[in-house]
């Protein structure tokens, strides 16, 4: 079921405003800098604040309209917090129990998968202080599982783990949320982590939904802040079509035509997510004959977007939205406008999945 | 050695002691709970009364009590209406006064440890499925362990040490109201130095210990006095 969030109301020295449906399937990414009102809204969902004037319903359940105000224990939501926050005075099994006594309903996933999904097997009878930051996070996010959840609310679970503990437990988590139905709320400011795991994403700046929609659409979208920043990116979603085992490249297919990468250990048919970088993607009104990059793909010029010395252009190969960043003195002497067909040259695609 | 008259006064000093600081537990925990997590605009002036005893002369405590629980006092009407009578120079009266007396050895060290845990393991246990009455005994009495340690100590032991509060609302009935501090004091009037030093000494070591524990154990809790 639909969260229907309705928030309306000054906080400190931001306006809250809010208005937005959260897809209940998949991963929503709620995503914009710091301080935009990312985690006030993820805590007002939970029932850990209580923000006066808004609206919240889940499918029929109230909760929180002018005379209602559903408790967070009665919120069928786990959280998980930006520090791991295990309970100090239990060993691991006692907090992943904590939740699983607690639930709501009877459904939900067993103790031993949650302990084998997240690699806890060795870990159960040890004190959580004595736990590294990533294993102490591990141990929350099956603690939140455990506790049988409709949905899983997640502030950015990742941002006090360093570098390396990041990417181990990335896969743990890309690995839960395809295999649970669970719908994920995920909170971030990382674009990196938002690319490997939402499907919907929410887009907040300054106490306001700006956007939401699509991932691929809101991060292609000209007049929104991701295609602006220098992390302007495009996601794509595609599938293995073959090997070169002779030059270590695998072959995937997307709508808009193939893409050679780097060897992808994966099986044909397999569904893989790439990331193309705006700044990895230049323009040519003519098939390229002699070039050294591999991916050069057919594609329409959608929406430009001028600024300083840039051009931002959004591309529309086969339903696929991309982003190309080249000069604006390139694209006037090109002659490139809206509408415009041209050939995209793509340096560089990262597979995520 | 210890008399006879020393030994029930050891008693009744223990059986004070004992029951005051566990009705003072019982009500001391509501409230430093309460203080902890206020954000009532009163919080100042509960906490200002609590702390109150940490800085009057027990002899004030004493007179002020002994004015409303004795026979003359605004009190004695309600109190023999219910049958209790007067409870002043009664054990019932001696324990209205200590509760007084250490109020703030026990809710003090309480409310610290219940203040620097934080409201995160209380909003994880509630994104958990734990209502509020099991958050608290699931999470935060636990946590507050060292506290509660602390608060039992010292609430104890600040009982057993009480002279002008006893001595004014209990009197000095032995086998009655007479416990250690005075049955010292009686001593000493009566030039017998030697049973004093017995009882003073048996006070002096008992107290060192149980606060010897008290920093052993939990001395980051140990919060005592106005803050």
């Amino acid at each position: 079921m639909t969260i229907q969030a309705t928030f309306s109301r000054r906080l400190g020295d931001f306006q809250l405003a809010v208005a937005t449906d959260i897809p209940a399937q998949g991963v929503t990414a709620l995503f914009g800098p710091s301080g935009s009102g990312k985690t006030t809204l993820l805590r007002a969902l939970a029932g850990l604040d209580r923000i006066a004037g808004g609206q919240l319903r889940y499918g029929s359940q109230v909760w929180q309209d002018a005379d209602t105000f559903l408790p967070t224990h009665r919120r069928p939501v786990s959280y998980v917090f930006q520090e791991p926050s295990l309970f100090p005075h239990m060993d691991v099994r006692g907090n992943l129990r904590y939740g699983m006594k607690r639930r709501i309903r009877s459904d939900g996933p067993g103790f031993d998968d949650v302990v084998h999904w997240l690699g806890l097997e060795n870990l159960l009878d040890q004190a959580g202080p004595s736990l590294s930051g990533g294993q102490q996070q591990r141990v929350a996010i099956g603690r939140a599982l455990l506790s049988g959840p409709e949905w899983l609310l997640m502030d950015e679970p990742l941002a006090s783990l360093d570098h390396a503990a990041r990417a181990r437990i990335l896969p743990y988590l890309e690995r839960l949320v395809r295999q649970l139905e669970l719908p994920v709320l995920y909170v971030s400011h990382a674009s990196s982590e938002v690319a490997r795991l939402a499907d919907w994403m929410i887009l907040m700046d300054r106490g306001s939904t700006v956007a939401a929609g699509p991932l691929d659409a809101v991060l292609t979208r000209l007049d929104l802040g991701p295609a602006r920043s220098e992390q302007a990116e495009a996601v794509i979603q595609a599938q293995v079509a073959g090997q070169d085992p002779a030059y270590a490249l695998t072959r995937l297919t997307f709508p808009g035509g193939d893409l050679w990468v780097p060897h992808v250990d994966a099986n044909p048919g397999a569904s893989v997510r790439i990331q193309i970088l705006a700044r990895d993607v230049s323009l040519t009104l003519e098939q390229p004959r002699q070039t050294s990059v591999l991916n050069v793909i057919p594609c329409r010029v959608v929406d430009i977007l001028e600024q300083d010395h840039q051009a931002i252009l959004q591309l529309d190969a086969g339903g696929s939205p991309l982003l190309a960043s080249i000069t604006r003195r390139s694209r006037e002497q090109l002659g490139v406008q809206t509408g415009t067909q041209a050939f995209a040259q793509i340096k560089s695609v990262a597979v995520l999945v | 050695m210890l008399n006879d008259a020393d030994l029930t006064a050891l008693w009744i000093t223990l059986k004070l002691a004992g029951v005051t600081l566990i009705i003072l537990l019982l009500l001391g925990t509501p409230l430093a709970w309460w203080l902890s997590r206020t954000r009532s605009r009163f919080k100042f002036m509960v906490e200002a009364l609590v702390a109150l005893p940490l800085v009057l002369p027990p002899t004030v405590l004493g007179f002020y009590l002994l004015i409303l629980l004795g026979s003359q006092g605004p009190l004695s009407g309600l109190l023999e209406a219910l049958g209790i009578g007067t409870l002043a120079f009664t054990f019932t009266g001696l324990v209205i006064g200590s509760l007084v007396y250490s109020l703030p050895f026990v809710v003090q060290p309480l409310q610290a440890a219940f203040v620097s845990m934080g409201q995160r393991p209380l909003e994880v246990a509630a994104t958990l499925g734990a209502s509020p009455m099991d958050r608290f005994f699931t999470v935060a009495v636990p946590l507050a362990a060292p506290g509660f340690l602390t608060a039992s100590v010292l609430g104890f032991a600040h009982t057993l040490g009480e002279f002008g509060v006893v001595l004014m609302i209990g009197g000095n009935i032995p086998g009655k109201t007479q416990v250690l501090s005075i049955a010292i004091y009686d001593h000493v009037e009566a030039m017998d130095y030697a049973n004093a030093h017995w009882l003073a000494g048996l006070l002096l070591v008992a107290s060192l210990l149980m606060l010897m524990a008290v920093y052993r154990l939990g001395r980051r809790y140990a919060t005592v006095g106005p803050r």
